[in-house]
């Protein structure tokens, strides 16, 4: 079977950084058909949606896409490794009950928005702490921090709302770059992502962060820090995750312990429908950020075109298990039709494609679960 | 989740959280939600300004589309409200919707205010989830021409146009205690099983209680202590259960929520107490059928959120068609409901909360 996944991974459309220069290769890539996902809706809503094709729609799905987008950057690299990290949005709300808090007893925000990315960082580091100290799995212990942080964040604020932030700095989380609908968090947002980016696909860190994902023992003996990767990604992780709540708390000017509840779905899912294996070892950040706008223009068209949020909740729900499923399944569908014809010569699916996936670990097999 | 008024998170209505809240967004009003940075709506604003002048015959107009946004979609207790709204919504010829997130968190509410703002809905009666997070989205609906009105849990005052409350603080505790009072003939020992120690609304609902049993003619009441059941089923059962055997004299137990109403009932209808000690509280009339049947409870208190919705649906065609402005002292008609005056702060009260009993009882579903 281990010989057959093989032969099947050079065609598998996740493959990141697949066949350079080929157009059809490029064509088969999982992040170039969610780019081409998006550019579809985006076009079929533009023509098909009475009040889409508007600058300030535009602008409420930007917003609304930035906290989800902010939190999914690190959530990439961690499920990259293998890992997975579901206490962020319980983060984004302790950091936000933590943030209204302390201006309730007379901070300035200006050492409020820093407190508040430190305390991610922190909570962050926490949960690497039980990953990679004691070596649990990061499901559980983020399943148990998700739980932790959510009634703290109520210890902290009770079901109070802090709502009287300054105008100046409420404003600033909507504010849009001159003349257009481009809010400033979302150029912040993409500047962010441009930097996860580089260190995850131009940095000896990035890929040894997919060699981790695709086989840690082997990216072990290769001499990869694993524990060290891990752990700093869990702080980054909480880090970012502090950031979207200072960006929550002040766009809908309201510090509140409930804030971005359930966040943790929409951001795996748009992982994952950016083509992250949920095993590790592949994915690209451009195929995640593809998958982050796609979601939230669905949502924005379907809202628009007045669908009820249960069939809104069910369209994602689908979305998540057909990005799950389908790259398995046509993996699979290849792996037989190769077998019914034999490959020859070098560079056929059989033989490893040299630079596809540029990593000191050796090949693993297709980790199907 | 059935809404009760017990709960904290349902209705931030009444009391010091309200105050405190209230206080806090008048300052952010004047700093944030007055002055708009974003440059493109004040060239619609005129359209809703509120200095315009009402003219109190103006028809009203035909075809207004009118958006119910509840908490959460789904909700039995919304599910209610908005036929109401509906029912009203037909009867003056708009166009009817409901829309909403399927959970009732402070900020979710805020995309689809966006959404209704890019319909060009005329009229919007929303339950705000959260008195600041809506706010800049209302605000910017309004821009866009959109008449908002908040029903049940309100918005920050500045951020609508109206706000339809179903009761006030004082109406409910009134209420609560004269339903007692009528029960053990005004005299003996009373304790109330409340929500949580924290839940504000029910905490000032009890203090306001307290002040009415002050008066001269409740002086043969003694309120003994507050339980209190968590909202939750169990417990509030097995907190009615400990008062009767701390106070054997008790005459009379009030419940301003839901599920404790509706426990106490289940415990009391069990035991020797049924008809004896008296029980009234907040709760709806489907969970109590039973208990006013089998002579438990002769009489409870809620306001129909029927009704409510109906009057947040005439309030925002009466604002849409110019009608009335918002200003304190204007009247207008909401249908079979009758003629309505808008209070102080732009709000108006549909009324102390209707009695159930077993006359009345079987006239309501919700």
């Amino acid at each position: 079977m281990a010989h057959d996944t093989l032969r099947a991974r050079p065609r598998d459309p996740r493959a990141a950084g697949a066949g350079g220069g080929r157009a059809g290769a490029l064509l088969r890539r999982w992040d170039t058909a969610v780019v081409l996902a998006l550019v579809a809706v985006v076009v079929g809503a533009a023509l098909l949606v009475d009040g889409f094709a508007t600058g300030r729609n535009a602008e409420f799905l930007l917003l609304d896409a930035v906290a989800i987008g902010l939190v999914a950057l690190p959530v990439t690299l961690i499920v990259v490794t293998g890992e997975i990290d579901l206490s962020v949005a319980s983060t984004l709300g302790l950091c936000s009950a933590v943030m209204g808090q302390l201006w309730l007893s007379g901070w300035p925000l200006e050492l409020i928005v820093p407190a508040a990315v430190a305390l991610g960082a922190v909570l962050g580091a926490v949960n690497g702490l039980f990953v990679t100290g004691f070596g649990l799995p990061s499901l559980a212990v983020t399943i148990g921090t998700l739980a932790a942080y959510r009634g703290l964040a109520f210890v902290v604020l009770g079901d109070r709302a802090v709502a009287d932030f300054p105008g100046d700095w409420t404003d600033a989380a909507i504010s849009t770059v001159p003349g257009g609908a481009l809010p400033w968090a979302m150029v912040a947002t993409a500047l962010l992502a441009a930097g996860f980016g580089v260190v995850l696909h131009a940095t000896p860190f990035g890929r040894e962060l997919f060699a981790l994902g695709s086989n840690a023992e082997a990216a072990r003996f290769s001499g990869v820090a694993v524990r060290r990767h891990k752990f700093w990604l869990f702080v980054a992780c909480g880090a970012v995750s502090g950031l979207a709540g200072v960006y929550w708390t002040l766009r809908y000017a309201s510090a509140r312990a409930d804030n971005g509840e359930g966040l943790e779905l929409a951001v795996v899912a748009a992982v994952l429908l950016g083509g992250v294996s949920i095993f590790g070892g592949r994915g690209t950040l451009l195929g995640v950020c593809a998958g982050v706008l796609l979601l939230g223009a669905l949502r924005n068209a379907l809202q628009l075109a007045d669908v009820p949020s249960d069939t809104l909740d069910i369209v994602t729900g689908s979305l998540l298990i057909v990005s799950v499923v389908a790259p398995n399944a046509v993996a699979r569908l290849r792996a037989r039709r190769t077998r019914a014809r034999p490959p020859s010569g070098p560079g056929a699916p059989g033989a490893p494609a040299p630079g596809r996936r540029p990593s000191p670990a050796p090949p693993s097999g297709e980790r199907n679960p | 989740m059935p809404v009760t008024p017990g709960r904290p998170r349902v209705g931030p209505r009444t009391g010091v959280r309200v105050g405190t809240a209230l206080a806090a967004c008048a300052a952010l009003l004047a700093t944030a939600c007055s002055g708009t940075t974003r440059g493109e709506e004040d060239d619609e604003a005129g359209a809703a300004d509120p200095a315009a002048s009402a003219d109190p015959s103006a028809p009203i107009e035909e075809g207004l589309s009118v958006a119910f946004l509840p908490k959460q979609v789904n909700n039995p207790y919304f599910t209610v409200a908005n036929e109401g709204g509906r029912a009203a919504v037909e009867e003056f010829g708009g166009e009817y919707k409901e829309t909403g997130p399927s959970e009732a968190s402070a900020s979710s509410q805020v995309s689809y205010i966006n959404t209704l703002s890019q319909q060009q809905t005329d009229v919007i009666a929303i339950a705000a989830n959260d008195p600041g997070a809506v706010c800049g989205a209302l605000e910017g609906a309004r821009s866009a021409g959109a008449r908002v009105v908040t029903f049940d849990s309100d918005s920050d005052p500045g951020c609508r146009d109206l706000f339809v409350n179903q009761a006030t603080a004082e109406g409910i505790a009134r209420t609560q205690v004269e339903l007692i009072s009528e029960q053990i003939g005004g005299e003996g020992q009373i304790a109330v099983l409340s929500a949580t120690p924290n839940a504000t609304n029910q905490n000032a609902w009890i203090a306001l209680m307290e002040e009415e049993l002050e008066k001269p003619e409740h002086a043969g009441i003694e309120l003994v202590t507050v339980a209190y059941g968590n909202d939750e089923d169990e417990k509030s059962f097995q907190e009615t259960q400990g008062l009767l055997r701390s106070y054997p004299d008790l005459a009379g137990i009030v419940s301003p929520t839901t599920v404790g109403l509706a426990a106490a009932a289940r415990y009391l209808s069990g035991t020797e107490y049924r008809g004896e000690v008296a029980l009234t509280g907040l709760g709806t009339p489907n969970q109590m059928r039973e208990f006013v049947a089998d002579g438990t409870v002769e009489a409870f208190a809620l306001w129909n959120p029927a009704d409510l919705g109906h009057l947040a649906a005439w309030a925002g065609a009466a604002l849409a068609s110019g009608r009335i402005t918002g200003a304190e002292g204007e009247t207008f008609t909401a249908g079979d409901l009758g003629e309505f005056t808008i209070e102080a702060d732009g709000t108006v009260v549909l009324g102390p909360p209707t009695v159930f009993t077993e006359e009345n009882i079987d006239d309501y579903s919700f």
